[in-house]
């Protein structure tokens, strides 16, 4: 044997590096419909090649196609694409503040849009997302007000977090979005406490965890998977795979196990992968995973496979780690290019409506914009106080907080 | 009034919380069926049923994470970590999650779980069953710690802490489990049965987070100790026949600081006592606070008795536990100071 006597280690590298040709002729993309729409009820370990597969309902012409199509009506999608559209707006806007300093950080979700806002659309009043810091559509779907969002993103006087939270870390129990953490995989095992709770009590409610390609290599990864394999906890566990990691291609944290879908087979949980860049396929999956956490059915782990093509942050420059054109490349294209051609197709849209609402939703946007800074930025107009830093770590201050608030004067 | 071992009297408070509240649920490594390998959950997983009591896969980052998860839900988590030692993988959770809930979501959602753990050593249980993590708890905004040493405080303090809306971590110093252990560890140990702090009232009652209690009254020196380290302080009180004044402060955070300053301003001296490392143990927080709010008073240096910086060892346990001799040196050199 040639490679006998020496070690050799083994770093996973990406197909192509800044100043390579993008290449994605190794993604194997299964064609839309192809991939069969089982019983809630079956068997797991019946369905096993469906963590390999891709779940598609749009095809390259746009229509609708396959068992898992059929579920919206045309005002339900149209809704879903202005959900969308709203929620790449405000993204653009808010990048923008950021830039011009009114903030000190942001996260956009662009090519991203529909996991969020299709998943929020599968879900009941009183189901508990427990959300990453790129699912802001769970709120836009949910008719959250963008001003509040955007009074937290400046921290400023009308932040319902009080200035406490780095901006876009939203918390909102009434929407069903549990407060974000800033760290990862933590709020994963969380989900599945959550769900255990909702079933103690014996009520109808569901969660949902939601985590990225690079975190499920989080312990807690691992200890949510237990705990929702063991007490067949009524959650749906959401790995948004949008194949980078700041700079870490997802082989980094997917290692040899093919997909991140895979990693739930161990478990026995029904695991899927669906093409997170098509709002159809995302609202069927999440529908059909929802409906097996309510009947009892236990979790569903599901993999989003998309692709993030903005920066991570406002603090990030992709140009340092990946080609420039990666992103128009990517196999599955743009969530709301793929929508709008499809409610073309069905005759129940055009590109004249598509460009009159885009400056609608602009006009909005900027409306609350400017409403959110009336009440102040980060660094400029109306904040949180001083004393709002010592307030409501306890439900009662304890006495050396006392002190330390007197201390510094408030 | 019945006597009740410590075991006997956490198990009566969760008995206790869980009759009044079916919010309130146990779970933890082996806490279920068998009850825990001390036994503390006996007999709840029977009277409550599986949905109230079970047993948890052996990862204590699940444990406490799905506890907040729970907490963020509406229910009350009460939940063990079979030995302090193991609460590292929770670390994370307890500390960036548990801790800053209600503060990070301005109420939103708060996280109202109690988390007990055995701790101490004096068991023969090597580096990884004999720690005292207290001041690895007490540095962190948003925890409450409480460290009883008696059965009837245990069952008090544990009431209290489940029906707090806050996280709280509560210590088990496992010495004390089944009696008064003072550090002499040749001689055995006087039963709870016989011992007045052993008489436990059924039914609910509170102890108060953030009191301290006077074990001892005296005017030499004021003792500062908690858990087991109160037994060992007045063996050494006794044996040196100095008359100290020993405080349990049973709550270490939110901390008694008015009980303490009033006693040091009386007795001009404090020796402070844990069995837990000494370098940034919660002693130095314990003597910082004295300096500042005593320093006009005082009549001597300061002191601290505590477990050596080196891991806990096994077969020289003894010669690191700061047992009465050690803390008896103490009082006599700050008496002398």
């Amino acid at each position: 044997m040639a490679d006998a006597g020496m070690l050799r280690f083994h770093v996973p590298e990406p197909e192509v590096r800044p100043g390579g040709t993008p290449d994605f002729s190794n993604v194997t993309i299964a064609a839309a419909g192809s991939v069969p729409r089982p019983d809630i009820d079956v068997d797991p370990r019946t369905i096993r090649d469906m963590a390999f597969s891709i779940i598609r309902v749009l095809n390259r012409d746009g229509e609708a196609v396959g068992p898992w199509a059929g579920l919206l009506s045309n005002e339900e999608l149209l809704e879903g694409l202005r959900h969308m559209m709203t929620l790449r707006t405000f993204d653009a806007r808010m990048q923008m503040a950021q830039r011009q300093g009114k903030t000190s950080f942001y996260m956009q979700h662009l090519g991203e849009e529909a996991v969020s806002c299709a998943f929020r659309k599968a879900l009941e009043p009183g189901d508990m997302n427990f959300p990453t810091y790129r699912q802001a559509g769970l709120l836009i779907a949910d008719g959250y007000p963008m001003v509040t969002m955007m009074n937290q993103i400046y921290s400023n006087e009308a932040d319902p977090l009080k200035g406490r939270q780095l901006p876009i870390m939203y918390s909102s129990k009434e929407h069903g979005f549990f407060s974000i953490s800033g760290n990862l995989a933590t709020q994963y095992i969380q989900a599945v406490g959550w769900a255990m709770a909702s079933a103690i009590s014996n009520d109808s409610k569901i969660a949902a965890g939601w985590i990225g390609d690079g975190s499920t290599a989080e312990s807690d990864f691992h200890s949510a998977l237990v705990f929702a394999s063991t007490y067949k906890a009524p959650v749906v566990l959401n790995v948004v795979n949008n194949q980078w990691a700041i700079s870490t291609f997802q082989g980094i944290a997917r290692g040899g196990s093919g997909t991140f879908a895979a990693r739930g087979l161990g478990f026995g949980i029904p695991s899927l992968r669906v093409d997170g860049n098509d709002y159809l396929a995302v609202h069927a999956v999440a529908k059909w995973a929802a409906e097996r956490a309510r009947k009892n059915l236990g979790p569903t782990l599901v993999e989003y496979v998309t692709y993030r093509a903005g920066a991570h942050s406002s603090s990030d420059d992709p140009s340092a780690y990946r080609p420039k054109t990666e992103s128009d490349a990517w196999p599955l294209g743009d969530p709301i290019v793929r929508l709008k051609n499809h409610l073309i197709g069905l005759g129940a849209w055009s590109d004249e409506r598509h460009a009159q609402a885009e400056a609608e939703i602009l006009d909005t946007v900027i409306a609350a914009q400017k409403e959110a800074e009336s009440h102040g930025t980060l660094h400029a107009g109306g904040k949180p106080s001083t004393r709002d830093m010592f307030e409501g770590l306890y439900a009662e201050m304890p006495p050396h907080l006392r002190r330390q608030r007197q201390q510094a004067g408030v | 009034m019945p006597r009740r071992t410590m075991i006997e009297a956490i198990r009566d408070a969760m008995d206790v919380s869980m009759g009044r509240d079916d919010k309130v649920v146990v779970f933890g490594e082996d806490v279920g069926f068998f009850g825990g390998v001390f036994r503390c959950t006996q007999g709840l997983q029977a009277k409550y049923g599986k949905s109230r009591c079970f047993d948890a896969p052996i990862n204590e980052s699940g444990i406490v994470g799905s506890a907040i998860g729970m907490a963020a839900y509406g229910l009350k988590p009460c939940v063990e970590i079979q030995f302090a030692d193991y609460m590292y993988p929770a670390y994370d959770q307890l500390t960036q999650e548990a801790a800053r809930l209600r503060y990070r979501s301005n109420g939103d959602f708060t996280c109202p779980i109690v988390v007990r753990m055995p701790t101490g050593g004096g068991i023969f249980g090597g580096q990884t069953h004999s720690q005292s993590p207290e001041a690895l708890f007490t540095h962190v905004s948003g925890l409450k710690t409480v460290v009883p040493s008696n059965p009837h405080d245990a069952k008090g303090l544990l009431i209290a802490a489940i029906e707090d809306p806050d996280p709280v971590i509560f210590l088990e110093p496992k010495r004390l489990y089944n009696g008064p252990f003072d550090g002499h560890h040749d001689r055995p140990v006087t039963p709870w049965s016989k011992h007045q702090l052993g008489e436990v009232a059924d039914g609910h009652y509170t102890v108060p987070l953030g009191k301290a209690a006077i074990r001892r009254a005296g005017s030499d020196v004021t003792v500062l100790a908690y858990g087991t380290m109160v037994y060992v302080a007045q063996a050494a009180a006794e044996e040196t026949g100095i008359d100290a004044e020993i405080i349990d402060l049973r709550t270490l955070l939110p901390l008694d600081l008015d009980a303490i300053v009033a006693s040091v301003k009386k007795t001009g001296r404090c020796v402070i006592v844990h069995e837990a490392t000494l370098t940034s143990g919660f002693g130095a927080e314990l003597s910082a606070l004295v300096q500042e709010n005593c320093f006009y008073h005082l009549e001597a240096p300061v002191a601290r008795v505590a477990g050596w910086d080196t891991p806990y060892p096994h077969a020289q346990e003894w010669d690191y536990f700061p047992g009465p001799a050690r803390v008896g040196r103490a009082l006599i050199e700050t008496l002398e100071a």
